[in-house]
């Protein structure tokens, strides 16, 4: 991770100033997944906490909450986990195996950066089912996560396009479509017990 | 750390961006003329002005490079050597998609399409392919050849399927419920475990044992080998794509419709793998291609079988129904319904 040396032998300090300096990193790139620009920032110094409190955040809101109901249901907290984390490692994989002159931490980075708006949408999508039940809830939901899945489409790409040769643009952003997809349908089929 | 990945990959990707830029001028105008349609053009258009920029003045040197560094194989331990079944591009996976869909007779898919013949490409590749075949006849191992064979393909269309099927299955809970509303509806994810592990154990295991049988029924030859796993897997893979259609089509809830479409995509699927294999079990004997070709089929149908038997159960209402002192559990479909007495909260 891109730090600097903490001054030794200063206790006081020395915890929080690079807690502080990590944490803006942080926000700072999920500002730059918001607003998605040609910037280099998620590429050049990138971290994977980002992406881990991502996922933290979207498994255990996913998870089902009663365990005795096995057979149906969503996702256990371990099947979002494997879903997110291995689902980024082989879109890696697939995308240096075509010729991406992209790295492979860079881009689990980038990858996870970008559920942040799934993210984004599971929360709104918890709100809105604190209401009525009905088509209209429904209706509002899918288009919320219909927006965020585009947008999480558009960040990613933005960033892992531009890495690929481009007569394997296609095939290296078709997977990327897969994973956000997934993910998509898992927030949208959440249905609270 | 990024700048030092970043160099010692570029190496490794010279040498395979040899492989895939000199077809380039080529590909794309084999592509305008069989193909005129709009999805390909992203490869066509980019993929011209990509070659000019960068390597036309070096077209010659490299073409020489590739066949020098073509003789020296990378071991299996590095990383080049999975780069090199990766080697498609898009218009070439499009084109082999399309190979799959519409089996001809005479048309056999591992030689079309996996691989190179040299009277389909441009002079560019007519050189390189002639190379590869001087390769092949002097009895080098058959993994030059599979190096064109690329598992990028079967490997994604197994994953779609996979979650094509978890995602249409709970779709059809859905419009039923619609239809019903005393069917509870859940996400049931345990089905997207059960889709991958069937369709990737099926699209591997099967070549596998096919791949097993073949060579030990004819041996080794020079002339025309078997086809290697790895093709086998990407004729298998390939031939999985008719089923994605298929299953998005059986979300209309017309049973003797789904029935239809099931035996349409079967039989298509089917042709394909029989007209792929129908060379090399040709030169054995009657019984033992019959009775290869019809187990090589009747799996094919007992995985379609599987998957709507499996994903698209038709829902009996009175069975489906909770009892109303268990309204917290959602109900179990598949289980008979003795079961959710014994699952009630003590």
């Amino acid at each position: 991770m891109a730090e600097a040396e903490e001054s030794p032998g200063d206790p006081g300090t020395a915890s929080s100033r690079p807690l502080m300096r990590d944490l803006k990193a942080v926000g700072k790139k999920f500002m730059h997944v918001l607003y998605p620009r040609k910037s280099n920032t998620l590429l050049r110094d990138w971290d994977l906490w980002g992406p881990l409190i991502l996922c933290v955040t979207l498994a255990l809101m996913l998870q089902r909450d009663s365990v005795d109901s096995e057979k149906d249901g969503g996702p256990q907290f371990a099947e979002v986990f494997v879903i997110v984390w291995f689902g980024a490692v082989t879109i890696t994989l697939n995308s240096k195996l075509l010729g991406g002159n992209i790295s492979f931490f860079q881009s689990l980075c980038v990858l996870g950066y970008c559920i942040l708006p799934l993210t984004v949408a599971l929360l709104i999508c918890r709100l809105v089912l604190l209401a009525d039940p009905g088509p209209v809830n429904f209706m509002v939901r899918l288009f919320v996560v219909i927006v965020m899945f585009a947008w999480s489409i558009v960040a990613s790409t933005a960033f892992l396009a531009d890495s690929q040769p481009p007569n394997r643009r296609a095939l290296a952003v078709y997977p990327v479509f897969l994973f956000y997809f997934v993910i998509s349908w898992m927030i949208l089929t959440f249905t609270p017990q | 750390m990024a700048s030092a990945d970043d160099q010692a990959f570029h190496e490794f990707e010279e040498a395979t961006n040899l492989l895939a830029e000199t077809p380039d001028a080529a590909t794309t105008s084999r592509s305008d003329q069989l193909t005129p349609q709009g999805h390909v053009a992203v490869a066509v258009g980019s993929g011209g002005s990509y070659g000019a920029e960068d390597e036309v003045e070096e077209e010659s040197d490299k073409a020489a490079l590739l066949q020098e560094k073509q003789q020296q194989q990378p071991g299996f331990w590095t990383f080049s050597y999975y780069q090199s079944f990766f080697d498609v591009d898009t218009s070439q996976v499009l084109n082999r998609i399309k190979g799959s869909l519409l089996p001809r007779p005479g048309h056999n898919f591992v030689r079309h399409h996996l691989r190179n013949r040299p009277d389909l490409y441009g002079m560019e590749f007519h050189r390189v392919s002639q190379a590869r075949l001087k390769l092949l006849t002097s009895g080098d191992p058959p993994a030059s050849a599979s190096l064109s064979a690329g598992i990028k393909g079967p490997f994604w269309i197994c994953a779609t399927l996979a979650f094509v099927l978890a995602v249409t299955g709970n779709l059809t809970l859905v419009l039923a419920q619609r239809r019903d509303p005393s069917i509870h509806y859940s996400p049931q994810f345990h089905k997207v475990t059960v889709a991958g592990i069937s369709i990737y154990c099926y699209a591997w295991l099967v070549p596998l044992a096919l791949w097993g049988f073949l060579r030990w029924r004819k041996g080794v030859r020079e002339r025309m080998g078997p086809y290697t796993f790895l093709e086998t897997v990407c004729v298998y893979g390939y031939s999985l794509f008719v089923f994605i259609p298929m299953v998005v089509l059986w979300l209309i809830p017309v049973p003797w419709l789904q029935w239809l479409f099931g035996a349409l995509a079967l039989g298509l699927s089917a042709t394909g793998l029989v007209f792929t294999l129908w060379p090399v079990v040709r030169e054995d004997t009657r019984l033992v291609a019959m009775v290869l070709l019809s187990a090589v089929v009747l799996l094919h149908a007992l995985l379609a079988v599987g998957c709507k038997l499996y994903f698209f159960q038709s829902l009996p209402p009175e069975n489906v129904a909770p009892p109303p002192q268990i309204t917290s559990l959602p109900s179990n479909i598949p289980l008979p319904p003795t079961l959710p007495k014994s699952m009630a909260p003590s």
